[in-house]
């Protein structure tokens, strides 16, 4: 079938502003949108810069804004299209060339809340011992592929006023490990997360659990971690 | 632009990242990647990783050892092997205590899952040795990892790609580096280079691989006069993804799914009557393909089923979310009610750069160190794979092999400075950029890359014979003075990935005719390497490993020993 791709241009230091260029490709309904970009890159405009490593919804490269809804280009196929498609960067971060946006504040935010096991206990000689149960807690946590499609949909992210949120991407892993039962940090933790750009950032809109690839319920772990907060903090 | 660090590690994989775990703290390291931390392909790695921990049943060092060394098909080396499996209980117990999520068994402990070619008591039947998290072990490992290097501030050039080396005589003192956002070039000065950039099996046109796969590092390291080992050896894993060839984890197997031709036979019991499903991925593979051959393919077409159904719906959503998400998405079926069509698919590189144990590059048959130069993980080849890797026995050689190097390079830099200065190496490189950038546009990237990999199917996959290899070798030498004539029109500096692609098919063309000509020159089948032309294993001629070293008059390939320890080869049955 015949699509069209109707793509975002920018690039900073020589447009003025976006425009945006339509693109008509013959494409199996089976390919993925990503086989369409490539195929633009490759065959028509090699001016054309977009983000991709794995291919399968795994490395998380390939994150933008498609019909107005943040995904990964490598998971949606073309018979999920009519005949045109609008793919525009994420929203939330600023645009470095077309569809390639600067992610270098959402890894800042994500190194904030301490991304990393820490326990005061020393380690035995082998495994520390982790109940199913224990690891069920945290299990669709550790989906997340930081692609970073649910913080660019979160309108509180979205919102100028409200930027400095962590975002759901963040603390979809501090959920990870806050609630993972080896670590011995979770005071420390909550405080990292307890204020208005933590936590308590979160509206419950609900969009990024809306968008993520990976089906990680999102709001959900954000609710546990305000939960677990607010009842650490009305304890006795 | 120049900097300066003790330690350069080029590629952010689970072996570069280990690597500068080790190292951060005690020397001054960069990590330099063209792709952005976690999107490395070692994320894409599923199944586990093997050690003999022996939480779910019986199971030591030995027989892992034993099966390695056989799954080598007698070409791994075996003092190396020891080194690896003897380590592998603590590699696994490190990452737990930096935080990896495990799979648990009931009491807690870490799970472990069968997987290909791993047995007990050497060979009987299959054992559970494979330390698993779900079907994505390597992406919470990748993410650990990733993790620990923040917390250990560790410095990354993300989005940079490596263009050459810098040598002081015959030292190597740093790289060159183009910065993807910027275009610009920068001199990256330092006492020991770590090459870790992964394999290239995106020479192939069905691959597991992911786009960046395209054996920069190899290619780097062969054009500065290291030889390649053992090139001819490519492992087409079993269960690709039906056409799309996205990596259908061993796990799948390994949890009781099983392989049916068109009738529903269960065709593993004719070609491995002991372990069935379970053979190493070698045999599976040819098994797949000799089913396609004889007409005995699904529809009389090029892929089998794999059958989960029996395992039920909470069980495979549970074990293996990953790659039912695959199929759902890339095929619209689900497999807990329909069988997912397979075909082998190019996963992995067991040659490489030839290292020593503790990853130092090693530059000629007699072993002579190149000073300043490492490599870790599947750019590497130390030589633990051999002919044929078993399954989840590469996380345990990324992890293995990354520390040793750190601690060999942490080590090394301390007996040297800084070699002298050259402004020279840059710009080669800029005036190298400068001619490509001339938009000669008679030959496009894409259609030389695609003849490349049709091309590499052809001639040099699964089934290979003298005619073929030929064939293809010409057919190579051919696409490389095409390529002479291609030319860059994208002008942009910022992003242009025509740029790095035009680049990057330089490599894929070298390595296309090293694997080749390696596997033209070996006339007996061993391990992933089947000559239809020579079908027996020719220990007497080709117990050895290939070293291939590009020379004035071209490539030319040598041979080295094979270090065996304590298992004389043996016929090669599952």
């Amino acid at each position: 079938m015949l699509l069209k791709l109707k793509i975002f241009r920018f690039e900073p230091e020589k447009d003025e502003k976006p425009y945006y260029q339509t693109y008509e490709v013959e494409a199996d309904p089976m390919d993925r949108l990503l086989d369409c970009l490539n195929r633009i890159r490759w065959e028509q405009d090699p001016t054309l810069s977009f983000r991709m490593s794995c291919g399968h919804g795994v490395c998380g490269s390939d994150g933008m804004r498609i019909n107005g809804i943040c995904g990964l280009a490598c998971q949606k196929l073309v018979r999920s299209f009519n005949e045109e498609v609008l793919i525009e960067p994420l929203p939330v971060f600023k645009v470095v060339k077309d569809l390639v946006v600067d992610l270098s504040p959402f890894f800042q935010k994500y190194h904030s809340i301490k991304p990393y096991l820490i326990t005061k206990t020393p380690p035995s000689d082998t495994e520390r011992k982790q109940s199913p149960e224990e690891h069920e807690r945290f299990e669709e946590a550790i989906r997340c592929i930081l692609c970073a499609c649910c913080t660019a949909s979160c309108p509180v992210n979205q919102n100028r006023e409200t930027e400095n949120y962590v975002g759901p991407a963040v603390l979809v892993r501090a959920f990870r490990y806050l609630f993972d039962s080896r670590d011995e940090a979770s005071e420390e933790r909550m405080g990292l997360l307890d204020h208005k750009d933590g936590a308590w950032g979160c509206q419950t809109l609900w969009k990024c659990t809306e968008v993520c690839p990976k089906e990680i319920p999102v709001t959900r772990a954000i609710g546990q971690i305000k939960k677990r907060i607010y009842e650490a903090k009305h304890e006795g | 632009m120049n900097f300066t660090h003790d330690i350069i590690i080029v590629g952010a994989g689970l072996a570069g990242l280990r690597a500068a775990v080790e190292c951060v703290g005690q020397a001054d390291v960069a990590v330099v990647s063209k792709v952005l931390p976690t999107r490395s392909h070692s994320g894409a790695a599923q199944g586990g990783i093997t050690a003999a921990l022996g939480n779910e049943e019986e199971d030591r060092w030995e027989w892992h050892h034993f099966d390695t060394v056989k799954g080598s098909d007698y070409l791994g080396d075996q003092d190396a092997i020891e080194i690896m499996v003897r380590d592998a209980p603590r590699v696994i117990y490190e990452l737990e205590h930096m935080g990896v999520p495990f799979s648990r068994t009931p009491e807690g402990k870490i799970g472990q899952r069968n997987f290909g070619g791993h047995t007990r008591d050497y060979g009987q039947r299959p054992v559970k040795r494979a330390c698993y998290a779900a079907d994505r072990t390597g992406r919470v490992v990748l993410d650990t990892l990733y993790d620990q290097c923040l917390r250990h501030d560790v410095k990354f050039y993300p989005e940079h790609y490596v263009l050459s080396f810098s040598f002081d005589r015959e030292r190597c003192t740093g790289v060159v580096a183009y910065d993807l956002a910027t275009g610009e070039l920068l001199s990256l000065q330092a006492k020991a280079v770590l090459l870790a950039t992964g394999g290239c099996g995106k020479i192939y046109r069905t691959t597991s691989n992911g786009f960046a796969s395209t054996g920069d590092g190899m290619s780097l390291a062969y054009r500065s006069g290291i030889p390649l080992e053992d090139m001819e050896f490519i492992q087409f894993h079993p269960t690709g993804l039906y056409p799309l060839g996205i990596l259908v984890s061993e796990a799948a197997r390994g949890e009781g799914g099983l392989l049916r031709n068109r009738f529903g036979e269960r065709f593993m019991e004719r070609y491995a009557p002991t372990v069935k499903d379970l053979a190493a991925r070698d045999v599976v593979s040819r098994a797949i393909l000799t089913e396609i051959r004889e007409k005995r393919g699904i529809d009389g077409k090029d892929y089998v089923h794999l059958d989960l159904i029996h395992l039920g719906k909470e069980k495979i959503e549970e074990r293996l979310w990953e790659i039912t998400s695959f199929v759902r998405i890339y095929l619209g079926i689900d497999p807990v009610y329909e069988p997912i069509p397979v075909q082998p698919t190019c996963h992995y590189i067991m040659g490489g750069i030839p290292t020593d144990v503790d990853g130092r590059v090693l530059k000629d048959e007699k072993g002579s160190v190149a000073p300043g130069l490492y490599a870790a993980g599947e750019c590497a080849c130390v030589s633990v794979h051999g002919a044929n890797r078993l399954g989840c026995n590469s996380l345990l050689d990324l992890l293995v092999f990354g520390r040793r190097s750190g601690l060999a390079m942490k080590n090394d830099v301390l007996r040297y400075g800084h070699g002298s200065i050259s402004a020279e190496p840059l710009k080669r490189m800029e005036s190298r950029i400068k001619d490509l950038l001339v938009p000669k546009g008679k030959e496009k990237v894409d259609s030389l890359r695609q003849k490349m990999q049709s091309m590499m199917m052809e001639s040099g996959s699964v089934f290979r014979n003298e005619e073929g290899l030929k064939k293809g070798i010409e057919e190579i030498r051919t696409l490389k003075e095409r390529y002479q004539e291609v030319g860059v029109s994208n002008q942009k500096k910022a992003f242009n990935y025509e740029l790095m692609e035009v680049i990057e098919l330089e490599h894929e063309l070298d390595l296309s005719e090293a694997i080749l000509l390696s596997a033209l020159h070996r006339r007996e089948s061993r391990g992933a390497h089947w000559r239809e032309d020579f079908p027996h294993r020719a220990d007497r001629y080709y117990l050895k490993h290939s070293l291939v070293l590009l020379t004035v008059k071209g490539p030319e390939v040598r041979y080295k020993p094979v270090k065996i320890t304590k298992f004389q080869p043996e016929a090669r049955v599952y």
